[in-house]
């Protein structure tokens, strides 16, 4: 199937050139929302990621602090620049997630978080004068922290990622894997993932998105290493002559860039070198549009109930329909200004 | 290495040689000392490991790959007891180790504080009532725990509200003693940042872990155990394999960057915690046990059930059967 030879030079193949020069001066937006326990590594991965200091990690480490009793949802948002592209990033940590005796229902501020992104989208896609450009603060990843030195997933696990999966793209990684030997690393791994399987987790990249041979190759390698085992480090070491990011024991030096140690490369590659801007589109095309056909068939439900109800009650037909919006109020997105 | 670190070996070994004055040790050389502990943490921390580490031998088997099934079930809390014996410095000890599993696996963790709570009241219950028998078993083996090793995980922050909780509760009836578990994945700055922290909170919750100078009458011991009570909370990494190289036998644990030592002090508290165990402190453990926590518990529990004073001491009183039909309201309310 060969597409007919254009004669002369048209010159349509500059579209990409325009578009990227579109693109930087737009810039993009990223959401990346951290999910673990406290003392996982959360802040300094993601640190170590971006190679910035983003967030502060939300640790009780005074004993005057008090400990947090519910899950808190704490964004914060900077803008960082690369070679001309504009990224407006907002990284949203979790404290108080599985840090207490009894952690029912810890995920519930997470998943209502993700959700009323969504939420706040539609909303403002369904206004009559919409803006032209929206901004978005819906989700496009999550990273799920493992605990390192269990036997795979724990029941919190389970249950967390069973709902957070429904809603967003998911990457588990174990941070603090420098406490792991490298047998007990591939035995975690493989446990997680048939349990995974079992439970029907299915965490991104997602198998149905493969459809060029490249990428499944790709994917197939990714979906392999999952889940990441990584080290994170916002110190830079001096060995023997060499700077290096990683982590000094008594008993030898983590590179985290090396990939005999951790798979951080491999981790950070995925995540912004070769699958960001699919972890963007999946987030719009997958996740969004299954929350937006949930909501807009149960406005119709709604509607349809109420004529229903109008025309055999005394209700006029042309009534406000209460639930114009989702039914979880939209969180107003703050993005807290950085400088 | 922690700029401040006593050097406890040279003194401890020179304590080992000349036995602390303690009928214990005349009477258990035939019989072999019985000692009880037990060891409490989330599951990961390496308690197995650790317990296998300590008796030099696997005691423990490594548990068999769990059916991807059960991931999302925790497991009930459970107390399982392997009985070990061993030989330190010439003292033979009949060790009981029981390994809390399940403890804070689950989502709901709130009920495991009751259960252990009601385990190690059991066994006191079973010593009020066969110190009271007319007709006493002699071959009666004492289960009151003498230790409970609870592990912290190493987060690197301060203690979680599991751990508060657990030492709050259990602290007035058993001997308790934190430790951090997977220690190494805790460079020297952080884990002294760590201990810091954790002491900290023990300090402002006031939380009631064993005090290892309780006994203020000998004043040389008294600087020992001020001197070990700087390393709490201990820490513990435990041994993988073992290496035969120019030293000998090496206990020790691999990673792609380095080669960590079980055995090495610089490194790890766990040679310093295993001879405060089943060494040094072995008998300080009992006797706290026996004649303080063992008599408050006794104390409140016969000032309760409505005995006055004396009356449970005398063998042929009549009311000793009563001992055993304490009512469930006797004990301490939740």
């Amino acid at each position: 199937m060969s597409a007919p030879e254009v004669q002369d030079y048209v010159g349509f193949d500059t579209i990409t050139q325009q578009m990227e020069r579109k693109f930087l001066k737009r810039g993009f937006n990223l959401n990346v929302i951290l999910v673990g326990e406290s003392g996982m590594g959360k802040s300094t991965l993601v640190n170590s990621i971006f190679s910035t200091h983003l967030v502060d990690s939300q640790g009780r480490r005074t004993a005057q602090e008090v400990i947090r009793k519910t899950t808190e949802i704490s964004p914060v948002t900077q803008t960082l620049e690369e070679n001309g592209v504009r990224v407006r990033l907002t990284i949203i940590d979790t404290p108080g997630f599985g840090d207490q005796c009894n952690n029912e229902g810890c995920w519930v501020p997470v998943i209502k978080y993700i959700k009323d992104q969504h939420a706040a989208y539609l909303a403002r896609e369904l206004k009559p004068f919409r803006d032209r450009i929206i901004n978005d603060t819906r989700v496009h990843a999550c990273l799920y922290f493992l605990n390192p030195g269990s036997r795979g997933l724990r029941p919190l696990d389970v249950e967390v990622l069973k709902r957070l999966t429904e809603v967003t793209n998911v990457i588990p990684v174990i941070a603090k894997s420098d406490s792991m030997t490298t047998d007990e690393r591939t035995l975690f791994k493989r446990r997680v993932k048939e349990e995974m399987a079992f439970h029907r987790i299915s965490v991104y990249p997602y198998a149905c998105d493969d459809d060029v041979d490249e990428d499944r190759a790709l994917n197939a390698s990714i979906r392999d290493l999952i889940p990441f085992a990584v080290v994170g480090s916002e110190e830079t070491i001096d060995v023997d002559g060499t700077v290096v990011r990683g982590r000094r024991h008594g008993w030898g030096v983590i590179n985290i860039f090396d990939e005999a140690h951790c798979d951080f490369v491999h981790l950070r590659n995925f995540m912004l070198r070769t699958h960001l801007s699919d972890l963007i589109e999946v987030t719009a095309q997958r996740h969004y549009e299954q929350f937006r056909t949930s909501q807009l068939r149960q406005i119709k439900e709604l509607r349809d109930q109420q004529s229903a109800a109008a025309a055999a009650g005394a209700v006029p037909p042309g009534a406000v329909v209460a639930q114009q919006q989702p039914p979880s109020a939209p969180l107003p997105h703050q993005p807290m200004a950085q400088a | 290495m922690a700029p401040s670190a006593p050097s406890i070996t040279s003194t401890m070994s020179a304590r080992a040689t000349t036995p602390r004055p303690s009928s214990y040790r005349c009477k258990s050389e035939k019989r072999g000392m019985i000692y009880n502990i037990m060891l409490v943490g989330q599951s990961g921390l390496g308690r197995r490991t650790f317990l296998n580490t300590l008796c030099e031998r696997e005691v423990i088997p490594s548990a068999e790959a769990p059916n991807p099934d059960t991931a999302n079930v925790a497991d009930p809390m459970k107390f399982d007891t392997y009985e070990v014996n061993l030989e330190e410095d010439g003292t033979r000890i009949s060790l009981s180790v029981i390994d809390a599993a399940g403890f804070g696996d689950g989502l709901d963790n709130t009920s495991c504080f009751k259960q252990l709570q009601d385990y190690i009241e059991a066994q006191f219950d079973e010593v009020l009532v066969e110190e009271s028998r007319i007709k006493r078993n002699r071959r009666y083996r004492d289960h009151r725990l003498h230790a409970l090793i609870y592990f912290i995980a190493p987060t690197g922050h301060s203690l979680r509200e599991l751990d508060i909780e657990l030492i709050r509760r259990l602290g007035e009836y058993v001997n308790i003693i934190p430790a951090i578990g997977r220690a190494d994945s805790l460079t020297v700055e952080e884990l002294q940042t760590f201990k810091q922290n954790v002491m900290r909170d023990i300090d402002f919750y006031k939380l009631p872990i064993y005090n290892f100078c309780w006994d203020e009458s000998d004043s040389e011991a008294l600087k020992e155990n001020r001197d070990i009570m700087d390393f709490l909370p201990f820490s513990v990494v435990t041994c993988d394999e073992v290496l035969d190289n120019e030293y000998g036998l090496v206990r020790v644990r691999r990673y792609p960057w380095g080669t960590i030592e079980i055995d090495d002090e610089s490194q790890c508290d766990f040679v310093l915690l295993r001879y405060i165990l089943l060494n040094s402190h072995i008998a300080d453990l009992i006797n706290y046990t026996e004649e303080v926590l063992y008599e408050n518990y006794r104390t409140k529990k016969l000032e309760v059930g409505g005995f006055a004073e004396g009356e449970g001491d005398d063998e042929d009183a009549e009311d000793d059967d009563d001992d055993d039909n304490v009512p469930q309201s006797a004990r301490k309310p939740e």
